[in-house]
């Protein structure tokens, strides 16, 4: 199946359609998407007897989801909107999941067997408040159940069934923060305690069913209270001080409020530092916990309370759970090694204790949320969620994980592309071969019945299966087409992941943050990975390794640090703290001599430091030094500026560190112009010719240069979102800019337009989507640019006597004299990443992959994009393929490549290119991962997975049984003309 | 689906800093600025086929786009979706829908006559009369495959090879029969003479 590229472009040539496309059980043949949640911060579980056990949650990525309770798949899941972070969740008349977000302004139900959406309601909060406390506890009123809502000094109550605000009532009152409502049952009253400026205890008695406020009393408190509290029971709550060393008791009886310090130490013997107060719901046991451990305290008649139990070792405590009326269930979860002991306390007693053993490169404990159930003797059982550093989700159930997610995959912030090891040589046995045929065979046989379509739909999703596990593509081994990789992503976590790409199982992961943690490195964090050495020449027998870069505190000025990681096994190869801080990590490429990439780590300070530390590297980039440039986009200051590297560096004298020298800068009037968005090309994106071959025979010369950065600004007043700026005062600026020497290649204006802008440039063209005001709609403009000095190189005679300038190499220190050409089209949707298919040889027509609104990838021809189509083509022009011009760009359904699939929260999109020419590799992430493999210009160069080896062989053997019939009639006719 | 079928066929574009949920706040315009926009979005007159498996396009999964992002919203079950405090300009609606194609719609809200909303699908610049969101067409996400015919089995490479045999075999002995056998043997000689192979002959079995 060698590529016949020559071949191959004539045949694409010819080709009439372009358009990508899958019959629908083709499904999961070359694709994989798999479906995250994000790193949950609240767990509601839902286990009553009928029905499936689920567990609602809620994320980080602004996600709600169901999760089946047995298995941890997904029932439902809803991503809000990016600023609609999700405050709390909770069940209603236990059919409904309320969800409070927005800073507590938004409630929304829904219906927890589907998750259809029931009602919404906007609390009209005038000024959401970051410190708010909501009662989401359930107060009935008649047949109705309320929620209460409390923001600041507000109190909503919302009627479960409709999302109907029944009352509100605005207690107006400067400071004051509700903290805790409840209601004694039985009674229409409504108490809701809070706190006024951090000194006054404030207590309010509300009508239930009208919001009428009947009573209220206020009362200094002895010490600064704090914003956290823990009700313990109808009557009484606890609260922390400012110097959470203090605890208050707070008792409200009758219209009274009394308060009683009582400092922690006496409860505590060895108390020191700073205490936490684990929220609790009443029955008198309140939780503490201190640095060094965890303390339940009884609270005993007026005033007095008691230790009634004690962890020795500060973890992770969950919230309470209510397993009767007098009794509560705490978790305590803590880590140690590679595994976690797991504690349940039933009224500070300890109850349950369980080690599990766990991964370790899961990290630490995070969160956890427990749960009970009731085993067949009676007795309570418990199981809980955890929620690891890796942002893993973990079910815990008898000493062992039943499930766990990995929902760290649902925040990827880098990938890259790995190749996987060369396959050993090696005898495969008869049987094995045998069995493999067997499989082929029937593998064949249903896809030709899918083929015939007469198969059924068993067959279909036995089609389907055979898909997923075919052997052939889930190999650990390097593939002649490279269709095998590894795809190495980063999430915000730390932790790296490599995907197979075959189907996206996990071959390998490492948190890598933990190993580092010391004094020197309090809080590190990766930033971002590349590809440390790659397969290639000498070392192609040597493993290729990644380059992972982070710093080890906030700031931009901390110390950065940097891990070289096998990538075939993800073991640590090499760990180094800098000295360093790390503000960009330049790609150079150079590599030594055993093919390691040279790359330049820039810090705050604008010195350059060359890695790897070798005396070849150094050599290597010094002498190529001159011809090195770096420039840096200032979002926040509107310039961009250029350097060049310069031996000796301002804060040491180490060899391989390098100073800078600016060169140029591009200052843009911050007056009128806001810079949005910056793209360039792909360091390592192959082209395949530079002449471009017009309808009229005559010929263009692409203008190929590494060095062209795509800038766009738009004015200030439309650099907020759509909605907020008028037409006549919106412009967007793109300017096309060489990064040797500053110069402005092009710069084009477009009046009413404003961001958001999406850019991607490959070759000779850049293309970018961004909103027109004026028709109120998306725009994709697209700029060619061509070089103009080479343009007189089609005269026959200057080629032959070698007159010609074509060997001359594209230099950015002359000045190129270049032409654009460009043209403008409306798009549909809304755009959230944008990228550009990239093949092994650059030979493949392209095609744009845009993002959409609707978390979709679109693969769009970028004919389509092609500043020379017309409205009526010459026939000339028909037949090179130039469509007709429309002012839309088309949305062909079938061209989406995710298909029926979605990829929640669509944030990136990177193509990266097979060793067979015709095929690249497509993986979009968000909150879900999709991959596929597509071909812009269909397999020209091999045969498809669609080809019927079966139909094949059929047709070969039916000709040989009529080649057989033939003779024998043959024979049978001889004889009979012999007789005659 | 659940439908209330009073609420079907009234104005669903509310004008007014209220919500639908609380009139006494309408009145009060406390918060100053925000207006609000409600609408519904319709998929039953789309009847979708053979589109996936077990992939059913859900109302539930329906989502509401207000300026590319800024704010999401769910449809409820009788498709009403609304977004509160807007501030007056224009706006672009999007729906995202699996299944469907729907245009943007532009809703201006106009900020010198509170309350006068006007919408209009950008795509065909048609202007709404009220904020029911119909889907254009709904998308075919996959190739359909031609029902099996016979036609396009012959059509492939390997049924034309199958019916070229089948005409050697068949039409050609024909074509041989209504030759005269004595010009047959003659040309038959001839050729031999000349010693080209007829390779019709052989297979024919007539050498």
């Amino acid at each position: 199946m060698e590529a016949r590229f020559l071949l191959g472009f004539l045949l694409l040539l010819s080709l009439s359609s372009f358009a990508f496309a899958i019959y629908e059980d083709q499904v999961g043949l070359a694709d994989w998407h798999k479906r995250y949640i994000g790193k949950v911060k609240h767990a509601v579980f839902h286990t009553q007897k009928t029905g499936r056990r689920r567990v609602v949650v809620s994320t980080e990525e602004n996600a709600i989801a169901s999760l089946d309770l047995r298995t941890g798949d997904i029932l439902w899941r809803h991503v809000l909107g990016k600023n609609d972070a999700v405050d709390q969740i909770g069940l209603s008349l236990g059919k409904y999941v309320l969800t409070l977000s927005s800073q507590g302004s938004v409630l929304r139900a829904w219906n927890l067997p589907d998750g259809q959406m029931v009602w919404e309601t906007d609390l009209q909060i005038s000024n959401p408040s970051n410190s708010f406390l909501h009662a989401l506890g359930n107060v009935k009123s008649g047949r109705d159940s309320l929620s209460l809502v409390c923001n600041g000094g507000s109190i909503r109550a919302v009627s479960s069934i409709d999302g109907l605000v029944v009352w509100k009532k605005d207690l107006s009152v400067d400071g004051l923060k509700l903290k805790h409502v409840f209601q004694p049952p039985e009674s229409d009253t409504i108490y809701a305690i809070g706190f006024i400026d951090s000194s006054l205890i404030a207590l309010y008695h509300i009508n239930a069913k009208t919001g009428e406020l009947l009573k209220h009393a206020t009362q200094a408190s002895s010490v600064d209270l704090s914003s956290e509290i823990s009700a313990i029971s109808s009557d009484s709550l606890v609260a922390l001080d400012t110097s959470r060393s203090n605890l208050l008791l707070i008792k409200f009886m009758a219209g009274t409020i009394t308060n009683h310090k009582l400092p922690l130490s006496d409860i505590v013997q060895d108390f020191s530092g700073l205490a936490e107060l684990i929220p609790t719901k009443s029955n008198d046991i309140f939780v503490v916990k201190t640095p060094s451990n965890v303390a339940f305290i009884k609270v005993k008649g007026d005033n007095e309370i008691e230790l009634i139990g004690k962890a020795d070792e500060a973890g992770i405590v969950s919230d309470s759970l209510t397993l009767s009326e007098e009794e509560q269930a705490f978790a305590v979860v803590h880590h140690s090694n590679n595994a976690i002991s797991f504690q349940v306390r039933i009224n500070g007693r300890e109850a349950l204790t369980e080690g599990i053993k766990i991964e370790d490169h899961r990290g630490h404990v995070k969160r956890v949320f427990l749960n009970n159930y009731v085993r067949t003797d009676k007795s309570h059982g418990f199981r809980a969620l955890i929620v690891m550093e890796d942002e893993s989700l973990l079910l815990m159930q008898q000493g062992e994980v039943v499930w766990s997610r990995e929902d760290g995959l649902a925040s990827i912030s880098d990938a890259v592309v790995a190749e996987l090891p060369v396959e050993k040589e090696g005898g495969v046995s008869v049987v094995e071969v045998e069995h493999t045929l067997l499989e082929w065979l029937k593998g064949h046989m249903l896809k030709l019945k899918g083929t015939l379509m007469l198969s059924t739909p068993d067959d279909m999703a036995a089609i389907q299966a055979m898909h997923l596990k075919s052997t052939e593509r889930n190999k650990m081994t390097r593939d002649h087409n490279g269709f095998r990789k590894l795809i190495i992503v980063l999430t915000r976590s730390g932790k790296v992941y490599a995907l197979h790409t075959g189907d996206g199982r996990i071959v390998w992961a490492h948190l890598l943050t933990p190993l580092l943690q010391s004094e020197s490195c309090p809080s590190p964090s990766v930033l971002t990975l590349r590809n440390w050495r790659v397969p290639h020449r000498k070392a192609l027998q040597e493993n290729p390794s990644i380059l992972l870069v982070g710093r080890c505190g906030a700031g931009p000025e901390s110390h950065g640090f940097l891990f070289i990681v096998d990538s075939y096994s993800g073991k640590v190869l090499e760990t180094q703290i800098l000295d360093h801080s790390i503000a960009e990590v330049v790609p150079l490429p150079l590599a030594d001599s055993s093919e390691q990439k040279l790359h330049l780590v820039i810090d705050d300070k604008l010195n350059a430091h060359l890695y790897p530390r070798g005396s070849d590297a150094l050599e290597v980039f010094v002498r190529e030094m001159a011809n090195m440039y770096y420039y840096k986009v200032e979002n926040a200051k509107e310039v961009i500026k250029g350097y060049a590297f310069k031996k000796g560096c301002s804060t040491g004298s180490s060899a391989y560190c390098f100073g800078t020298r600016e060169l140029w800068s591009v200052v843009f009037p911050s007056d009128s112009e806001r810079i949005v968005a910056a793209a360039r090309r792909k360091i390592n994106e192959v082209v395949h010719t530079q002449a471009k071959i017009m309808t009229n025979q005559d010929v263009m010369y692409k203008y190929i240069s590494k060095n062209i950065l795509f800038v766009a600004t738009v004015s200030p007043k439309a650099a907020g979102g759509i909605g907020s700026a008028a037409p006549d005062e919106a412009w967007l600026v793109a300017y096309l800019i060489d990064t040797v020497t500053g110069r402005i290649l092009h710069r084009v204006t477009h009046q009413g337009a404003q961001g958001p802008v999406h850019a991607v440039v490959s070759e000779n063209w850049v293309v970018y989507h961004y909103f027109n005001l004026r028709a109120h709609r998306y725009e994709m403009t697209v700029i060619e640019i061509y070089d103009q000095s080479r343009a007189d190189n089609k005269d026959v005679m200057k080629l032959v006597l070698g007159k010609h300038n074509l060997t001359a190499p594209i230099t950015s220190y002359s000045r190129p004299e270049i032409a654009t050409k460009s043209q403008s089209y409306f798009f549909t949707h809304s755009v959230k990443a944008i990228a550009v298919t990239t093949t092994a040889r650059g030979i493949t027509s392209k095609q744009i992959l845009i993002g959409t609104i609707g978390d979709q990838v679109l693969a769009l021809d970028k004919r389509y994009l092609d500043p020379r189509r017309t409205a009526n083509p010459s026939q000339e022009e028909k037949e090179e393929g130039i469509i007709p011009l429309t002012d839309t760009l088309p949305i062909i359904p079938q061209s989406y490549v995710t298909h029926t699939r979605q990829v929640g929260d669509l944030r990136g999109i990177m193509s990266f290119p097979a060793n067979l020419e015709s095929t690249t590799h497509v993986f979009s992430y968000g909150i879900d991962l999709f991959y596929t493999r597509i071909a812009p210009s269909r397999t020209y160069d091999s045969l498809t997975d669609e080809f019927s080896y079966v139909l094949l062989l059929i047709t070969v053997v039916v000709l040989i049984v009529a080649i057989l019939v033939t003779w024998a009639m043959s024979q049978k006719k001889d004889l009979q003309e012999k007789w005659r | 689906m659940e439908r209330s079928s009073a609420l079907i066929g009234s104005i669903f574009l509310l004008i007014s800093i209220s919500c639908l949920i609380n009139p006494i706040s309408a009145a009060a315009s406390g918060s100053g600025e925000g207006y609000s926009i409600a609408g519904r979005v319709k998929l039953d007159n789309f009847v979708t086929k053979g589109f996936g498996l077990g992939h059913s396009p859900k109302l539930s999964e329906t989502k509401v786009i207000l300026n590319g992002g800024q704010r999401t919203t769910f449809v409820r079950p009788d498709g009403y979706f609304s977004f509160h405090d807007v501030p007056a300009g224009t706006h672009l609606i999007e729906v995202s829908s699996i299944g469907y194609l729907f245009s943007p719609v532009r809703v201006d809200i106009s900020a010198r006559n509170p309350g006068k909303i006007q919408a209009a699908l950008t795509e065909n610049r048609r202007a709404l009369n009220e904020l029911v969101l119909e889907p254009m067409k709904d998308e075919q996400y996959y190739e359909i495959r031609e029902p099996f015919s016979m036609l396009s089995l012959v059509k492939s490479p390997i049924g034309l090879m199958i019916g070229f045999m089948v005409l050697v075999m068949f039409v050609f002995p024909k074509m041989m029969d209504g030759v005269d056998p004595e010009e047959m043997r003659q040309a038959q000689e001839q050729m031999r003479e000349h010693g080209i192979p007829s390779i019709s002959n052989l297979v024919a079995g007539r050498s």
